[in-house]
């Protein structure tokens, strides 16, 4: 009885579950194509053209139906896309579609590669996996150039070619670190940036060195009202002087005798106790000055404290 | 850079012309819709409406031009490449060419089809008084009937009809969405195009059952002449740059049914030295070790 009763309850169930289904299901001679990228469906029964032909009200009625039937069949479609609910849980149901099937013709064509930069084509690795660079090891093949002996081994000699270039490129090194190092211990120069700490004359030679600095070497500068007006000096200093020919002979007369003597006196003209004192004294003020910096720079008063040194130019053999 | 004689001084000019230069993706393809000379109400009324539609991928000019795409196309090429628009639709009326509609695409801002049709009954969205769907709403579109495939103008009219009609191409929708679709049936020498508003009903299971409301322009048109691309016109413009093909991943295979084979490759291994005194499945129970020693093992499995 029980058994009976249950097989009803599922033949009903089927039942209604068929009705469903038919009001959803459509039955095609064909089956339709589908690009759900495109959201494109491409039926390819021929219509009924019986029905078409007629009156129009029957014929927008009669495409109308094939639409609904068509649309319903998309949409079935789009329905089985895996879909997931965007924003969260209560967000709308959105359907993941796929690329687009149908071939359709670009707007433009494909973009040209570019051409690869100047730096692009030059730049070869400086390190490390296939470097750039004259390594003799690598060398499997090396061509006799023109001019050179035919005997002569030119592996060795793109080695010693190597060897001598690296021997030079270091010295070359060595050479800028010595002057680099010179230049950072010589005494600084009168400093060209106003300091508190200047005087009349400093601050006349910073006011000349400005004014000279210009493209016209300060021939057009404007002059205060009371600055006298200081004409280029046509000696040129104290290195471009030449006297005239003929002009003074007591001076020139002078000078001779002077040059004579030195030349026949036995007495060295280089002091040497001077200059090694001057030396003794020059080493220790290069590291006084050393520790000055590195506890300078530590703080602002570094900046305050100038070191009106002398010029090591001067002094030296005093006659 | 189109211009390339003229570099962009700004960065803005910059942008616009990074915009129009061809790219791997592309950009979504814009249609100018233009009238010509003798446009008369039933022509204009279909520019706006198709442009109504076609929002905000569309220009619709306002003023009238005196041209005749099939026999001179610098003027539509000038516009295309000011507007950047690769699809346009020309309408112009005459005596002997009556509600004229010239619908075209360009590549490379050079005519590549376009298609003559005659407009013999329009109804626009003004006359049908139903409620509307949202501007700028991805269409659904179907074609009905086997001259779409059977006959090479048709087979181009359809792809032309899809290019214009597509949208945006998008990865995902909003199932609820979907409403609106464009139908073309091809019968009798004539194209039928209507479109209708999708209503979603109940139906017993996950899929809804469609409605269909009219709405919208429908129109029906007849082929006049057409200026269709040469074949080896069509598959250059066809053609994709490879880099947008993805990418294979070596060692990995697919079958029919979805599993996903890969390949792992091992150093070859002596079996004589496996380790097997750490794995507890070979370790011998105290019941097989009695039945190896002699007598019946109490605890033999039961069949059945």
């Amino acid at each position: 009885m029980a058994a009976v009763r249950v097989e009803e309850v599922l033949a009903a169930a089927e039942g209604q579950e068929a009705e469903k289904r038919r009001s959803i299901t459509v039955e095609k001679e064909l089956e339709l194509e589908f690009d759900l990228g495109n959201l494109l469906a491409l039926d390819r029964n021929p219509p009924a053209s019986a029905g078409l032909r007629g009156d129009v009200p029957r014929r927008e009625a009669l495409l109308r139906a094939l639409a609904r039937d068509n649309t319903q069949l998309l949409v079935a479609q789009l329905w089985e896309l895996p879909a997931e609910r965007a924003g969260g849980a209560g967000g709308p149901l959105v359907a993941r579609l796929p690329e687009p099937a149908f071939r359709l013709p670009r707007e433009k064509p494909p973009p040209r590669p570019r051409p690869p930069t100047r730096w692009e084509q030059e730049w070869r690795r400086r390190w490390g996996y296939r470097r750039a660079g004259g390594d003799p090891a690598r060398a499997w093949l090396a061509e006799v150039p023109e001019g050179a002996d035919p005997e002569e081994d030119q592996f060795a000699r793109l080695r010693r070619e190597k060897r001598e270039r690296v021997a030079r490129n270091e010295l070359n090194r060595l050479r800028n670190l010595a002057r680099a190092h010179r230049a950072s211990t010589t005494v600084p120069a009168a400093p060209l940036h106003p300091t508190g700490h200047q005087s009349r004359e400093e601050l006349g030679h910073v006011a000349r060195v400005a004014r000279v600095s210009t493209a016209s070497l300060g021939r057009f500068q404007p002059r205060l009202p009371k600055e006298p007006a200081e004409p280029p000096s046509r000696n040129g200093g104290k290195k471009r002087r030449f006297e005239p020919l003929l002009g003074n002979l007591a001076a020139e007369r002078s000078r001779q005798l002077e040059l004579l003597r030195d030349m026949g006196s036995k007495k060295p003209v280089l002091d040497i106790t001077r200059a090694v004192n001057k030396q003794l004294r020059q080493e220790e003020a290069e590291a006084a000055a050393a520790k000055g910096k590195k506890q300078s720079k530590r703080g602002k008063r570094g900046r305050r404290q100038q070191r009106v040194g002398r010029s090591s130019k001067r002094g030296g053999a005093r006659r | 850079l189109i211009y390339s004689c003229r570099k962009p001084k700004t960065k803005r000019a910059k942008r616009f012309l990074e915009k129009r230069e061809p790219k791997l993706k592309e950009n979504t393809k814009n249609a100018m819709l233009i009238k010509g000379g003798n446009a008369n109400l039933t022509v204009t009324e279909v520019l706006k409406d198709i442009y109504a539609v076609k929002k905000p991928f569309a220009v619709l000019y306002k003023k009238k031009n005196i041209t005749r795409p099939f026999e001179d196309q610098t003027s539509l090429e000038f516009f295309s490449k000011k507007s950047d628009c690769s699809l346009f639709l020309f309408g112009s009326h005459n005596k002997k060419r009556p509600n004229n509609l010239i619908i075209g695409r360009m590549f490379d801002y050079h005519v590549l089809d376009m298609i003559e049709l005659g407009v013999e009954k329009f109804v626009s969205l003004k006359d049908v008084k139903n409620s509307k769907c949202p501007e700028g709403t991805k269409p659904m579109l179907i074609f009905a009937g086997d001259m779409f495939d059977v006959n090479e103008e048709y087979r181009r009219l359809k792809s032309l009809l899809i290019d214009f009609f597509r949208g945006p191409s998008v990865p995902s929708i909003r199932l609820a969405g979907l409403e609106y679709v464009l139908h073309f049936t091809a019968l009798d020498g004539k194209i039928y195009m209507r479109s209708y508003k999708v209503l979603l009903k109940k139906s017993g299971c996950k899929i809804p059952r469609i409605e269909l409301e009219e709405m919208g322009p429908s129109l029906d048109l007849v082929m006049r002449r057409t200026h269709l691309a040469s074949d080896d016109l069509y598959k250059l413009s066809l053609k994709q740059p490879k880099a947008l093909k993805p990418k294979k991943k070596k060692n990995i295979s697919h079958d029919v049914f979805g599993t996903t084979y890969g390949r792992i490759h091992m150093q070859k291994q002596d079996l004589s030295k496996l380790q097997t005194r750490k794995v507890k499945g070979l370790k011998k129970r105290p019941a097989e070790k009695s039945a190896e020693s002699g007598g019946v093992s109490p605890k033999k499995s039961k069949s059945g």
